[in-house]
């Protein structure tokens, strides 16, 4: 799939949203546990940036780390 | 100088989202160390938060690398050396309901090497915020020149485009998926670096030539993790990353961390990474005769190989005395060791062998991080 037809799929997602009706099915103040600061993805966005830079350096993969982006719907 | 550091420095740089709430006031001044394969790195890294009115944030970084190389490319062909390379970065994020808009500019410059990097991205909470979908597009501008060479010089264009879903699964399980398409075209290879090709005449039996790679490169990665909540307060997670190129490289990532809390004050952290990959399309330890095929590469990193880490972290939280503006504050020491074994990079500082039955080329690396971080 083309990079531009990933991204008109997920904004088609972003719209859809939009229309939904679905009960969230993890209440709110079900929410303490994954609220928690050890549940972040990333904790220290300053070292796990700087490992992200160490490994990417010297390995043929890279992207994807998804480190930042997250979201735990705690707010 | 090498290229596939920019490539880091763009997810680096790329802005750090999230939906539904801007990031906290926060301070992280780090010292960073490598040591391994003959090169060592340090340096300071410090990056500001402060966001206003709930609806604005700002970030600045500054980050610099200082490098010793002796690594066995240098060893083997060229002298050992020093540089520096600094990178500055500003972002600025915007949160309007539950859709966060952020953007994000780097330079980072060394003596032989400049890039610029661009990103935006948009985020969004929806299905009663247990979803965030993010969606980033970045864009790098790289200006390549050769020590000692007036006459080079040459760029390097690149996109990156990503998708990330972070999704609450259950009260005690987050999971996310990553998906980003990377796009370079320009001058890709290192404009130092050698191949070397059986010589008969040479005395070592063999002889280099400049390396040259394909103009264009796009590589596709796909991750999928997961976050658990333990019953007694701790978190484990599993990672799992695809990747796949143009230049037929495939690697494989998989990594399991665990976090442990004791008291209020302490956090410990470890984790186990594991990656591998096959060698790209017109790469070889040693080439048959001169100019064997258009694109010739001897860059360890595009050889078949595998990497270990086993790394342990510890934090410690504290309120400052001598800092009342802080509300609380952390002092972290993170420390990795990682193993790299190459399956077709020969050791070339070994001496007695025929050319191509040289001992297989590994080694060990130490990286240490220490950092304060305070939040204000």
């Amino acid at each position: 799939m083309k990079p531009a037809h990933l991204a008109i799929a997920a904004l088609l997602l972003i719209a859809a949203s939009g229309c939904s009706r679905l009960e969230p099915w993890v209440k709110p103040y079900e929410r303490e546990n994954i609220a928690d600061p050890i549940m972040a993805w990333d904790r220290d966005p300053v070292s796990t940036s700087y490992m992200q830079h160490v490994y990417d350096s010297r390995e043929g993969a890279r992207g994807a780390s998804g480190a930042s982006g997250g979201g735990c719907g705690c707010n | 100088m090498q290229l596939i550091r920019r490539i880091a420095q763009l997810f680096l740089l790329a802005p750090t989202a999230v939906a539904g709430v801007l990031p906290d006031d926060r301070a992280d001044l780090m010292y960073h160390y490598y040591d391994g394969g003959g090169i060592t790195i340090d340096g300071p890294s410090l990056l500001v938060r402060k966001k206003f009115a709930e609806k604005y944030a700002v970030n600045a970084s500054y980050y610099v690398d200082m490098v010793s190389s002796a690594s066995i490319d240098v060893v083997t062909t060229a002298s050992p050396y020093k540089e520096e390379r600094t990178q500055y970065g500003v972002g600025f994020e915007y949160l309007r309901g539950k859709v966060t808009y952020a953007a994000s500019f780097s330079n980072s410059s060394e003596n032989d090497y400049n890039a610029d990097t661009a990103s935006l991205s948009i985020s969004q909470d929806m299905f009663g915020d247990l979803t965030t979908v993010s969606l980033s597009f970045t864009r790098g501008w790289d200006d390549v020149t050769r020590t000692g060479d007036v006459a080079f010089a040459d760029t390097v264009d690149r996109r990156i485009y990503g998708v990330n879903v972070s999704q609450v699964a259950t009260k005690n399980l987050i999971l996310g998926l990553s998906f980003d398409t990377i796009t370079e075209e320009g001058f890709l290879n290192n404009p130092y670096r050698q191949v070397r090709f059986v010589d008969p005449d040479a005395a070592l039996g063999y002889s280099y030539e400049a390396e040259r790679y394909p103009r264009t490169r796009t590589g596709n990665a796909l991750a999928l993790r997961g976050r658990w909540y333990l019953p007694y307060r701790a978190a484990m997670q599993a990672d799992y990353r695809f990747y796949t190129d143009t230049w037929d490289i495939r690697g494989h990532t998989a990594e399991v961390s665990y976090t442990h809390p004791l008291d209020e004050e302490w956090t410990f952290d470890v984790h186990y990474r594991f990656y591998t990959q096959n060698a790209a399309e017109f790469y070889s330890d040693l080439f048959p005769r001169e100019d064997f095929q258009n694109f010739l590469a001897r860059d360890k990193e595009l050889a078949s190989m595998q990497s270990h880490t086993l790394g342990f972290g510890v934090a410690y939280e504290f309120k400052p005395a001598w800092a009342a503006f802080l509300g609380k504050a952390t002092l972290n020491l993170r420390y990795d060791r990682i193993r790299f074994d190459y399956d077709d990079f020969s050791d070339l500082s070994t001496t007695g062998f025929a050319p191509g039955a040289e001992p297989l080329y590994k080694f060990d690396a130490d990286v240490i991080r220490f950092f304060f971080s305070g939040w204000f």
